[in-house]
């Protein structure tokens, strides 16, 4: 089984779903001959034809909303927006079209797409590259906002998502497209959607996170087991509709939770979290809930993206002060 | 040689690019012998009974509105040869994607008046149509039903059905990127679409000429490498002649674009006044071109049409507009949990909570 990236993972998921299913297609800016700017889309063209694997005039509106006329069809479309940053002309359609199709049909019409596009910090890129707005689209009823943070996630969750009967934003992290490699065997099964992955047990604090700062967040893990802390770490994954559950009982364990995102602090997903563990878990809180998060400012510049990105310093100091919260 | 440095005034006059199809002139005598198929009393005559009752039906929803008996309404009043030589140009299986004006055009296809009446109510099983079941439900964000045409033709095109997106806009629709967008891919892909501008002057109080400057809206599909055409929009004849061909071009990969001319006669919807911003005299004037009174006015000078036809055919349409009416007044409401039972094929854990509360009352 060879190691992959998760991007190759994403790709591979593709290739999978749309030899299972001939009503699968690939659409979105440079997807085809360019196999994606990322190569998320690399060989899919080839394979399949340009039947299956459309590029798209510029235009993201266009994209999100065809995706919605072919999906109404019986297509499953997967559709690629280049970064997040250019997927505000596409909001229309996603909030006012693919997430209530159903909804306003009665069921007669479903909107059965998927829309990717990278997400986030980290690879020095041109202004407008590098925002996390996930918060956004959870806050749309009818949606499913998914962040895988590993390629083998990567590769079952896509399945999933590209399966799913309801239109589902799969969020990528760019600063992990290409950090890690795991072996992804290419058994075609899909991961489960709407379920938390804990990725580390531990009994002394639940750290909970998503996306790309699981990696910091698992390095931070490992630093406080040096100091005797043991953390138990939760990747959220879906994080519209959320498991709460899983968080709960983990929370219920610990008794105390750090939530770590990329995405401003200010109306970004921790404060969600947050709130439904004092709506259902504070009396098993012995401490504050912490959010360590992007600061409230324009994403900046690659020379300040490090500033913005919550460290694992961060992440521990605030970890620290809640294991030691009287 | 000298560069040219007289960039010019580009020669945009619209009679001379972008003639104005018409057979039946405003006081609706023939202007020209009426094209194939068309010369027959007996099409005629369904489509004079499906304006009037598109008109019939609009009238009766404007005064349910009136009585607080119906929510916010858009009227076709003046619209209605647009709106049905669309539908009647379509073959069953092509899909439409209507704009909010569109009753007539909805009516032909088979969406019935109790669901027409239920969605502008305020209940979503109005757009579950028994009818055309591919149908789009209307689009109230502007232009935006454009682009799903796009992908509604493509998934035609990659099925190789001779069928055809249909996508209706208003004239102010035509000032969005999502027309540009879908007109332009369109093209692109020669995908079986055809897309109307039901130009009627207005975008509720801005007049066309505050929404582009070209002397057409139809030569905008010269831009997306796709065909233009012009024609009287209260001429339902011509209406059904140049869309029935544009819809035959568009079966063999040959997108199209149709301006329709016609005009606003009522307010914008029930919850405007167009007093605000128009001239009576403007209206006035409008009335004599009016769509239906033309059509009656060529089927009498046929002998085709008499009083007593006229007569029975609004006895019939009156009774089939009550009794829709009172088929709507008296469905039921909808299951309060009906807000969670089609956001997601099902119904995600984390949302049966607050499932539960709208069911126990909570709410
Ligand atoms: C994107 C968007 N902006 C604003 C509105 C509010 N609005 C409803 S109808 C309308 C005018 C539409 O004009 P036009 O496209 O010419 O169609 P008409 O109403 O004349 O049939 C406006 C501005 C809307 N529905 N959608």
């Amino acid at each position: 089984m060879a190691e992959i990236t998760l991007v190759e993972a994403v790709a591979m998921a593709q290739v999978r779903a749309m030899q299972d299913d001939p009503t699968v297609l690939v659409l979105g800016e440079d997807v085809g001959r360019d196999g994606g700017v990322f190569r998320a889309t690399d060989g899919l063209l080839e394979r399949f034809g340009p039947e299956r694997v459309i590029d798209t005039p510029l235009a993201e509106g266009l994209i999100a909303g065809m995706s919605v006329g072919l999906a109404a069809q019986g297509f499953r479309p997967v559709a690629e927006i280049q970064f997040m940053g250019f997927v505000y002309p596409a909001i229309d359609q996603i909030v006012n079209h693919a997430s209530r199709l159903r909804n306003r049909t009665r069921g007669r019409l479903s909107c059965p797409m998927v829309l990717r596009m990278p997400m986030g910090t980290g690879i020095k890129a041109p202004e407008h590259h590098s925002e996390s707005m996930e918060a956004m689209f959870a806050h749309v009823p009818g949606l499913r906002v998914v962040i895988p943070s590993s390629p083998m996630r990567a590769y079952g969750l896509l399945l999933a998502a590209i399966r799913d009967p309801d239109p589902v934003i799969f969020l990528e992290p760019t600063r992990i497209y290409r950090a890690v490699r795991e072996e992804v065997e290419d058994h075609g099964e899909a991961a489960e959607l709407d379920r938390c992955f804990v990725l580390r047990e531990g009994g002394d604090i639940t750290l909970v996170t998503w996306g790309a700062m699981t990696r910091e967040t698992l390095a931070a893990a490992d630093a406080l087991a040096e100091e005797g802390i043991h953390a138990e770490v939760i990747d959220v994954a879906t994080i519209k509709p959320l498991d709460e559950d899983t968080i709960l009982q983990s929370v219920g364990k610990t008794g105390r939770c750090v939530i770590v995102h990329e995405a401003a602090l200010t109306g970004g997903f921790g404060g969600e979290i947050a709130a439904r563990l004092a709506d259902r878990g504070l009396l098993s809180l012995t401490a504050p809930v912490r959010r360590v998060a992007g600061w409230d400012t324009v994403m900046p510049l690659p020379r300040m993206e490090d500033l913005y990105l919550p460290s694992v310093a961060r992440i521990l100091k605030a970890a620290r002060e809640t294991v030691s919260y009287q | 040689m000298k560069p040219e440095t007289d960039i010019g005034t580009p020669d945009l006059d619209p009679r001379r690019y972008w003639p104005l199809l018409r057979y039946l002139d405003k006081a609706g005598a023939a202007i020209a012998p009426l094209p194939d198929g068309l010369d027959d009393r007996d099409i005629l005559v369904s489509l004079y009974r499906a304006m009037v009752t598109t008109r019939t039906f609009d009238q009766k929803a404007v005064s349910l509105q009136r009585t607080g008996r119906l929510g916010t309404y858009a009227s076709s009043l003046g619209q209605e040869a647009v709106s049905v030589g669309v539908g009647a140009s379509m073959h069953k299986h092509d899909v439409l994607l209507p704009a909010f004006r569109d009753h007539g055009t909805m009516l032909w296809r088979g969406v019935t008046m109790t669901e027409i009446l239920q969605y502008w109510s305020g209940d979503e099983r109005g757009c579950d149509f028994a009818g055309p079941r591919e149908d789009f439900p209307v689009a109230i964000p502007v232009a935006s039903q454009a682009t799903h045409a796009v992908g509604v033709a493509m998934a035609f095109q990659l099925r190789k059905e001779p069928r055809v997106a249909v996508c209706i806009v208003g004239d102010g629709a035509t000032s969005k990127g999502d027309f540009y967008e879908a007109i332009n891919a369109c093209g692109v892909w020669k995908l079986p679409a055809v897309f109307v501008i039901n130009n009627n002057q207005w975008a509720i109080s801005e007049p066309t000429r505050m929404q582009t400057a070209t002397p057409t809206l139809a030569q905008k599909a010269v831009a997306a490498g796709i065909a233009g055409s012009r024609v009287d929009g209260n001429d339902v004849v011509a209406v059904h002649d140049v869309v029935s061909r544009a819809l035959d071009e568009a079966r063999r990969g040959r997108p199209q674009l149709v301006e329709a001319l016609t005009y606003r006669l009522g307010d914008h919807t029930t919850a405007d006044d167009a007093r605000r911003y128009r001239d009576d005299a403007e209206v006035s004037a409008r009335w004599q071109e009016e769509p239906i009174l033309r059509l009656r006015n060529y089927l009498v000078g046929r002998d085709w049409w008499g009083k007593a036809d006229e007569e029975a055919l609004i006895r019939e349409v009156r009774a089939e507009v009550d009794r829709a009416a009172e088929a709507y007044l008296a469905l039921p409401p909808q299951e309060p949990t009906a807000i969670f039972d089609y956001l997601h094929e099902t119904l995600p854990p984390s949302l049966a909570g607050q499932r539960r509360m709208v069911e126990d009352g909570d709410g």
